[in-house]
């Protein structure tokens, strides 16, 4: 599951490598939410990075990876 | 959310403004032109549906007043550019990656959690020295730094243009 920022480059990086990638994954982007979802999504996204930022790519319920870090996913999605 | 999109031609202008501007104070945009003219293209967004041009890689709350610190050039900047070498969202770099010698690498968040904004001043001043009196308040911009004395803080800081409301009293 990916939570991304619509303006945010680096959601967007992140989200073409997911799709480079040819993985199946879902993605919110939190700043078009509004009110309790938003909220929702925000109090998850804290639960797996306390910083709260984005992009916030979280792995199979069991890791997240914060940030473009393009080696870091790339290692992580390996089959 | 029904909002309009933002013209192809006020990103182009806006880029070009905010290029010119940035090198007349010191600082260098990110030298890849598409990248950077996304992130202007989520600035003039946020200053559509928020009213103000708030970072465009953090989720903005809607209340200028909670957002200050993450309005563009936001107040982390400056620290960020000297640690990794770019700002957070990479709009500003600095000189060895203008020049295509060093690459962008993710920056962390600098800005405190949700749960810890606004609690603790930015600034504390440690001395044990006492602090002489002066005359007048000292006024730092938490954007760029520079410092002023005198009873109010100016209306817009003459170095890099910020508005009084990203002041804070210093000494």
């Amino acid at each position: 599951m990916l939570y991304a920022l619509s303006t945010c480059q680096w959601c967007h990086k992140t989200k073409v490598l997911l799709e480079e990638l040819g993985v199946a994954f879902d993605y919110d982007y939190v700043d078009l939410l509004e009110g309790k979802e938003q909220d929702d999504a925000m109090n998850t996204v804290e639960r797996w990075n306390p910083s709260g930022s984005f992009p916030t790519l979280v792995i199979g319920n069991k890791r997240a990876i914060v940030g473009f870090r393009e080696q870091e996913i790339r290692e992580a999605l390996k089959v | 959310m029904n909002v309009p999109e933002v013209t192809e031609s006020s990103v182009e202008s806006a880029y070009l403004a905010l290029r010119t501007d940035a090198e007349k104070n010191g600082y260098r945009l990110n030298p890849d032109a598409e990248f950077t003219k996304n992130l202007v293209r989520g600035l003039l967004k946020n200053e559509q549906r928020y009213g103000y041009h708030s970072c465009p890689c953090r989720l903005a709350s809607g209340k200028k007043d909670e957002d200050l610190d993450i309005v563009c050039p936001c107040d982390y900047r400056d620290n960020d550019l000297e640690e990794y070498g770019a700002c957070y969202c990479a709009l500003y770099v600095n000189e060895a990656i203008a020049r295509g010698q060093q690459k962008v690498a993710p920056v962390p968040e600098r800005r405190p959690p949700r749960s810890q904004r606004g609690k603790a001043a930015s600034v504390k001043v440690t001395s044990t020295t006492a602090m002489p009196i002066f005359p007048l308040p000292v006024w730092r911009c938490k954007v760029c730094g520079y410092l002023c004395a005198r009873e109010q803080p100016p209306g817009v800081c003459p170095i890099c243009k910020a508005t009084k409301e990203r002041f804070e009293r210093f000494v």
